[in-house]
């Protein structure tokens, strides 16, 4: 049995079912996780995905962190357990403090979708390790709040400990250093804003996001191995 | 309402009418929801075929696209709230044509809009463009619905009364297809979504059925507010409730609201519906039932439900944190009863367990006499008008201003035209649109396989087995004022066109019928003349119409916009094995121009650019577009071309000229002086064929009876065309992919 991808669906969030769609079509196994559930037996990574979790009410993934599901979510990523927040769930994750800093508006103050230019920069984490270090994949961006910002002494500690996962070559949102996805300390959690998911076939364009999704089934199986053994 | 429709109203109930009553016929009997004026010329539209499952006239139309699978399509015009206030005007619309597209139990895949506005260096207009734009990415985003295409058109006509339409589709299974039938007396009607509140109050008559004067932002409180999250939420739970089989029919709330919704799900099955105003959730306290069943309030959705389900029912709507509550029953009287206070005494059955939210408890008593009791079908039975119908006085004087002659005399034979083709490019009608659409999300589901900014969109099924949609908007407003039926017949034309050229074959028509005052005998002619000429076209070629919306009043300060018909084609690609061929021209390619050029200059954007208006519009040659579209369509098909694009605005020399900076690449080719250059005959398309090709395409095109004609070769870096014009492919870039931005952010109105 292959490994088990849980798909986090809160209300309001869409882009679930592409997350699934491109998992199964990697002959991954995937589920939607509602966001009241708590438990996560059988899932062995998460995928925190794409939409307007709680209508992004207040604050981008401000209300969402506190759905029952998130704590379990925090378990699994202090369990080592592999956890991926895309566009809305990064914001969630670092809502959630899984992840440092905040994502803020565009700096042109419009909503963007449109496809960028990102450079592979770490290959320690469950979204890159087979891709590249240097690698330039061609990905979706779709966000109004993608603009990251965190501390001086977060960012230093962020290019210190190679936990920068992906730059944009040309920075469509003001990110700060340029940052499109960062990782935690032990590289199990990662967020980034652009969308794997939307370039998973060459149908729609690109298919460069499959090495990343690749990257986090393989995650995945591993973490399947080691809790069967 | 006149006072012969009061009359009317009189005579049908046998006394005077109660308030309430005599708010429900007003808006009911507004020309918006009625049709009023232009019921008695729609049914000369065809509307038939083998593959059209519901046609006119029900939520949305809908077709069979093959593997069991339907798709359901609509449009609808927001025109006046977006004119009010403009994000919130075309933020609403978008939720109001999602919701149309569910009620049906389809799942919406996809949003498109055609929209118009006056001329960007007019102030107001960009801030309406700016607000209708971010309307629709705000709420349509955020609902999850993605835009994959549409059309922005620049025009001074539109100036005072910008033009909103939303075309919304949507996919199902075909034995989840449901129509709004409250059915089987004893059944409830449940009120789903947001609170009812005081906005949008008789917004389809106060709004959508009168033209504008000044001081039209006194209007802005009939306009609603949206909020795209309370219909994420709405989609997830209808849907659910149909798939479990737990609901009859699910009817939205859309213009006129409650009175509305209750009165059509019940009138289409004779059988009869009480409603309970006290057990409306109220978004403040003191709203009295004229308020409660006119309220245009958002995201609400009606489900008829047997008591037996209800339970299931409230259980659903809570998990998606949606509030629901019964607020009707299915009689079987023939008549649509209002009370105020009466329901729990009934017994609705034991089971009416929310008490109404943002209210205090109504106080119930059965002997309380309805605040409205009429004949069900009444309200939706409007009065029907023959309006007179008369040509406009200057239209003669019109189509005999031939802007050519001017023209041709100001830019003679070996004219170099270089500086107005990059004028052309630059115009906001042909530049670069991608400011536009970069805001709205294109891609959501996985299913676009071309995005906006091609000649139409291709979305995959991905439930099928290599199945694609390909659709495209269209309306020719400056056509259609020289000649309505022309114009209507253009418009269906260059949809059609589009459609063909992602190499799919056209399926179905819904139209937007944006027109001015229709008391205005001149209005009521261009629209009958339309509505023949939009019905020839779709004869012509085999495509039934499977809805529309009428948009009257359409005018500002007296004066009437262009008549403009709006067309959305769907077209269906049987095997996608790979994404359509797109625009691009491909280095070292021949390029072909199919179709007859001839000098029709009248309404042209190049015209228009010189200021002249009148003339003309091109041929509508419907015999000849059909064998083209056939052609091209088997020529995409088979990818017996690099690149093909439909030749419109700005003529083949505006054609050449997005293929080459879509693809980067120059071409050098003859295509004559400036009246063949800039001509905007119709039925034309410019391909990019490989050369070992060119001999089969011709030979193709010859078997067909389309005339085409080698234009030159594609290569170098330079747009050029002997004796009339040479740019450089980064100057013609620049020049279309800079206009709107440039115009935007320079000058930033926010907050005018």
């Amino acid at each position: 049995m292959s490994a088990m991808v849980g798909i986090v669906q809160f209300p309001g969030t869409n882009c679930e079912l592409d997350v699934q769609h491109a998992v199964e079509q990697l002959g991954g196994s995937a589920k939607i996780l509602f966001h009241t559930e708590h438990d996560l037996a059988g899932v062995d990574a998460v995928v925190v995905p794409g939409g307007f979790a709680h209508g992004d009410y207040l604050r981008t993934g401000a209300i969402a962190r506190f759905s029952p599901v998130m704590e379990s979510v925090a378990q699994l990523a202090a369990a080592g357990g592999p956890v991926v927040g895309i566009c809305n769930g990064f914001q969630v994750l670092c809502e959630a403090g899984l992840l440092p800093g905040a994502l803020q508006k565009n700096a042109g103050l419009k909503f963007l979708c449109e496809s960028v230019d990102l450079r592979v920069e770490s290959t320690a984490s469950v979204l890159t390790s087979q891709a590249r270090s240097g690698d330039v994949l061609r990905i979706p961006i779709n966000h109004f709040e993608g603009n990251y910002v965190c501390s001086p002494e977060t960012l230093a500690e962020l290019r210190g400990e190679d936990r920068v996962v992906m730059r944009y070559v040309d920075n469509p949102n003001g990110s700060l250093d340029d940052i499109a996805g960062i990782r935690n300390a032990a590289g199990n959690v990662v967020g980034l804003m652009p969308h794997p998911e939307r370039a998973s076939d060459a149908m729609l364009g690109s298919d460069d996001g499959v090495v990343l999704l690749r990257s986090l089934l393989a995650a995945a199986t591993k973490r399947s191995a080691l809790l069967a053994s | 309402m006149t006072d012969a429709e009061l009359a009317a109203v009189v005579d049908e109930l046998e006394r005077e009418p109660t308030g309430l009553e005599l708010a429900m016929y007003s808006v009911m009997w507004s020309e918006h929801c009625s049709y009023k004026s232009s019921r008695s010329h729609l049914g000369r539209l065809p509307t038939e075929a083998p593959w059209v499952l519901v046609g006119p006239g029900e939520g949305a139309g809908v077709i069979d696209v093959g593997d069991g699978l339907a798709v359901a399509i609509r449009i609808e015009s927001h025109n006046h709230p977006s004119a009010v206030e403009p994000y919130q005007g075309a933020a609403t619309g978008v939720g109001g044509i999602i919701r149309d597209i569910f009620s049906m139990g389809a799942r919406p895949i996809a949003v498109m809009d055609p929209l118009r506005f006056g001329p960007l260096d007019d102030p107001r207009t960009r801030y309406l463009f700016e607000g209708v734009v971010s309307g629709i990415s705000g709420y349509g985003n955020a609902v999850g619905v993605p835009t994959v295409g549409g059309e922005v058109v620049f025009d001074e006509c539109y100036t005072g009364n910008p033009l909103v339409n939303v075309l919304c589709l949507g996919v199902l299974p075909k034995e989840r297809l449901v129509l709004a039938r409250a059915e089987g007396a004893g059944n409830l009607a449940v009120l789903m979504g947001s609170s009812t509140g005081r906005d949008g109050i008789g917004g389809a008559s106060v709004l959508a059925s009168a033209g504008f004067v000044e001081g039209s932002e006194t209007k802005r409180p009939s306009v609603q507010v949206g909020d795209p999250f309370e219909e994420k939420k709405l989609i997830e739970a209808c849907l659910e409730l149909l798939d479990a089989g737990l609901a009859i029919g699910v009817q939205d709330l859309g213009a006129a609201g409650l009175s509305c919704a209750a009165s059509e799900t019940a009138a289409k099955t004779g059988a009869g519906m009480d409603v309970d105003a006290a057990r409306v959730a109220k978004r403040e306290p003191g709203m009295n039932p004229v308020e409660v069943l006119t309220s245009e309030s958002q995201e609400r959705m009606l489900a008829i439900v047997t008591p037996e389900n209800l339970d299931e029912v409230l259980v659903l709507c809570d998990r998606w944190e949606i509030r629901a509550s019964v607020v009707g029953r299915v009689t079987d009287s023939g008549r649509f009863r209002v009370y105020d206070g009466y329901f729990d005494s009934v017994g609705v059955p034991g089971a009416n367990p929310l008490p109404p939210l943002g209210d205090d408890p109504p106080e119930v008593s059965s002997d309380r006499e309805p605040v409205a009791d009429v004949p069900i079908g009444s309200l939706g039975d409007g009065p029907l008008y023959h309006r007179p119908l008369a040509p406009p006085d200057d239209l003669d004087v019109r189509q005999a201003a031939d802007p050519a002659r001017e023209l041709f005399t100001r830019f003679p034979p070996g004219t170099d035209l270089s500086g107005e083709l990059l004028d052309l490019l630059a115009s906001p009608n042909i530049a670069d649109k991608s400011w536009v659409w970069r805001q709205y999300d294109h891609q959501l589901f996985l299913n676009t396989v071309a995005g906006p900014g091609g000649d139409a969109s291709v979305l995959r099924l991905k439930e099928t087995e290599g199945r694609a949609l390909a659709l495209s908007v269209d309306g020719k407003g400056r056509f259609a004022a020289l000649d309505p039926r022309v114009g209507a017949q253009l418009a269906v034309l260059e949809a059609a066109r589009n459609v063909a050229c992602s190499g799919a074959r056209p399926l179905a028509l819904v139209n937007c019928l944006n027109f001015g005052n229709p008391e205005h005998p001149e209005v009521m002619w261009q629209f009958s003349e339309a509505v023949d000429g939009m019905g020839d076209a779709c004869r012509a070629l085999g495509i039934p119409v499977v809805g529309g919306n009428v948009s009257f009043y359409n005018e500002s300060h007296g004066v009437d916009i262009d008549p403009t018909p709006v067309v959305g084609v769907i077209g269906l690609i049987d095997d996608l094995v790979s994404p359509p061929p797109g625009i691009a021209l491909r280095e070292g390619d021949r390029i072909v121009l199919l179709g007859a050029t001839r000098p029709e200059l009248g309404g042209s954007e190049w015209a228009t650019r010189h200021g002249m208006r009148d003339g003309r519009p091109p041929v509508a040659d419907l015999a000849a577009a059909r064998l083209l579209h056939d052609l091209v369509a088997g020529l995409a098909t088979d990818r017996m071309v690099g690149g093909l694009h439909d030749c419109s605005d700005g003529g083949v020399a505006v054609a050449l000229a997005e293929m080459a900076i879509a693809g980067g690449v120059g071409f050098r080719v003859a295509v004559g002086d400036a009246r063949t250059c800039f001509s905007e005959s119709a039925s034309r398309v410019v391909l990019s064929v490989g050369p070992e090709q060119v001999n089969e395409v011709l030979g193709r095109a010859s078997s067909a009876k389309v005339p085409a004609m080698v234009l030159g070769d594609a290569g170098g870096s330079d747009l050029r065309s002997d004796g009339a014009f040479s740019v450089t492919v980064e100057a013609a870039e620049r020049a279309w992919r800079d206009a709107i931005p440039s115009i935007m952010t320079a000058t930033s109105d926010v907050g005018y």
